[in-house]
């Protein structure tokens, strides 16, 4: 992911916010509200994750840990203390959220490549064995139910909107970090580990740093689908939760920031297209994480550019 | 706690321990001669299960030949993975997360293709004959088809030593992990050694599935349990260390066994406390030899 300044890009995200803005007013079926309320937190989640892979190179199977975490912060608030503690359980996620990256971030930085991801996997699934089985405090496998977000934000058209905003701004917000001097220093951290010392920066302290913030956007993905959804499960924090955000960004471009948005918002489509028809759908992602890893390791967005730029070549050569 | 229950512990933990090291022995191999990561090592355990289960349900076959077909098929269908996917992006950029995602499409593939021909009922295998019985000695009873795992565990462990250490391919195997340029320039065809290490490794793995069938349930979720354990036996350990898997292997084998005893609940979240605990104080495994910090 290279640093552009296009103002087209820029007009293009407009169009698409307002494209989702307008969905109440398109459809008045609920289902869809929640559809595309579900294309906006994935695409929030997937963005952050790719925050992490597409940008910094540290591929993390174990995202799902503070994806679950936001959501069990809320669920869990609502379930012992009651139905108004909806927000305080949210900014409880996003506080529970930065300690536990921290204290998990200074431990398993300390190796790299597969053997982070393996790490990563790991503690994602301790999270998930504890969940599981401490069932009298989280309700195990049966997970809570009927978590409705309190006062105005329980109408489902506002809390869509409240969704819309948060998820805009903070996808904006890493947008803009991509963008800056902290972005660029990350892509350094992917490309030449080894120069980053050279200009008198840690490799680690900005993969702590990064691994917070990405792990910081998750926990709010999860707390907001906690109320999307009215219900958390133990799956949220399982490892195919991980897999399915990683296949997100490959499926749309992990070289691209809004890559992954866009694979978020195909996935789930294909999902309600051909969930329905097939009780196998692990093994259709299964099939199209092979096609995209084999055939189009760019991704959707980037294999689309590369034909671009290669139709105007081939243009301009004539 | 007597005598007793200690010792009963110990050898059922060595059970264990004897067929996580089969299957993170091959995770450790692939890795170690490959520097390929194969997240997908777990769902050759389960086919190697289910095809020993075919073996001996529908085909009536013996449970020790059984376990030879899970071994060849497993392995078959190892090497097949290597030769028409994997393959395809060696040397690629970034590829170590490619080979995750790419090896992670096994499982989803594999797990799927398992239930549409075996469905997602559970199935049993029982013991084979001669070894349905248990053995007491100096009060401590033990079955004999646990004794006879732990026996061909350290027959493998032998074995694999031996060749790896000792003979030609062992040598080739271990100078691949090296420099495949420079044994590719000595004449050695890199490209089938690799194939042919993969085929071992999931016939390991296919062969602990299979020996392990008549102790745990076959089930298609089989895979991903034991692809976890097997994570943690080699972060242990120290990737790419056999004797590594082996001493890793043991320890959460021995681990587990007295947790299940002890707090049966908690038994899953030791092992993962394990982990943390020796990435904490030993981040390149407890029994990686000093200076190998790969990055």
């Amino acid at each position: 992911m290279e640093r552009d300044t296009d103002l087209k890009q820029a007009v293009l995200w407009l169009v698409v916010f307002a494209a989702f803005a307008l969905v109440p007013v398109a459809t008045a079926s609920k289902y869809h509200l929640l559809l595309a309320a579900h294309i906006l937190l994935w695409g929030l989640f997937a963005v952050a994750f790719n925050m992490l892979w597409g940008v910094t190179g540290m591929l993390s199977f174990g995202q799902a840990l503070y994806f679950g975490l936001g959501a069990y912060s809320v669920g869990l608030m609502v379930k012992h203390v009651g139905p108004g503690w909806f927000l305080p359980g949210l900014g409880l996620g996003l506080v529970c959220s930065v300690i536990l990256s921290l204290a998990v971030g200074l431990l398993i930085i300390r190796v790299s490549g597969v053997f982070f991801t393996v790490l990563t996997l790991a503690f994602g699934q301790l999270a998930w064995q504890i969940t599981f089985r401490w069932y009298h405090f989280t309700g195990g496998d049966d997970g809570v139910q009927g978590i409705i977000p309190p006062g105005i934000l329980g109408n489902g058209l506002v809390y869509y909107y409240f969704i819309l905003i948060l998820v805009a701004l903070a996808i904006w917000l890493m947008h803009r970090l991509s963008q800056s001097p902290m972005g660029v220093l990350l892509r350094c951290v992917r490309q030449n580990p080894s120069r980053v010392p050279f200009l008198g920066q840690s490799v680690r302290f900005s993969q702590l740093r990064i691994y917070v913030v990405s792990s910081f956007f998750a926990a709010l993905a999860g707390s907001l689908m906690a109320g999307a959804d009215n219900s958390i499960h133990t799956d949220m924090l399982y490892w195919t939760t991980s897999g399915e955000v990683i296949l997100m960004s490959v499926l749309g471009g992990i070289g691209q920031f809004f890559g992954p948005f866009i694979g978020a918002g195909v996935l789930i489509v294909l999902q309600d297209v051909m969930g329905a028809k097939t009780e196998y759908w692990p093994l259709m992602i299964g099939i199209v994480m092979m096609v995209m890893v084999l055939l189009l390791p760019r991704g959707l967005v980037g294999e689309f550019q590369a034909l671009r730029v290669r139709l105007k070549s081939l243009v301009a050569s004539r | 706690m007597d005598v007793s229950f200690i010792a009963v512990q110990l050898l059922s933990g060595l059970t264990m321990a004897t067929l996580l090291f089969l299957v993170a022995s091959g995770l450790t191999l692939i890795f170690g001669v490959g520097n390929v990561f194969n997240f997908a090592h777990g769902s050759f355990y389960m086919l190697g299960a289910y095809l020993a289960y075919q073996t001996v349900s529908a085909w009536h076959g013996n449970f020790w030949v059984a376990a030879l077909v899970a071994a060849i098929g497993a392995g078959i269908l190892g090497m097949m993975a290597e030769f028409l996917f994997l393959r395809r992006i060696y040397g690629r950029a970034e590829e170590g997360g490619f080979q995750i995602l790419l090896t992670y499409s096994f499982i989803l593939v594999i797990d799927d293709l398992v239930k549409m021909i075996w469905g997602t009922e559970y199935k049993s295998l029982l013991r084979p004959a001669g070894f349905q019985g248990s053995i007491t000695a100096a009060g401590v009873t033990m079955p004999t088809y646990n004794l006879a795992i732990i026996g061909i565990g350290l027959l493998i462990a032998v074995l694999a030593w031996w060749i790896l250490a000792r003979t030609r391919p062992g040598r080739v195997a271990r100078a691949t992990a090296l420099d495949r340029e420079m044994l590719g320039a000595m004449g050695v065809n890199v490209p089938r050694t690799m194939t042919l290490v993969f085929g071992i490794a999931t016939a390991l793995g296919g062969f602990a599935g299979a020996l392990a069938a008549p102790l745990r349930s076959v089930t298609p979720g089989a895979g991903i349990e034991v692809i976890i354990d097997s994570l943690i036996v080699v972060v242990i350990g120290g990737m790419g260390h056999f004797w590594g898997a082996w001493l890793g292997a043991l320890l959460l084998g021995e681990v587990n066994s007295f947790a299940v005893a002890i707090v049966p609940e908690w038994a899953s979240v030791v092992s993962y406390v394990v982990m943390v605990l020796c990435l904490i104080f030993k981040p390149e495994g407890l029994f990686a030899p000093r200076q190998v910090r790969k990055a």
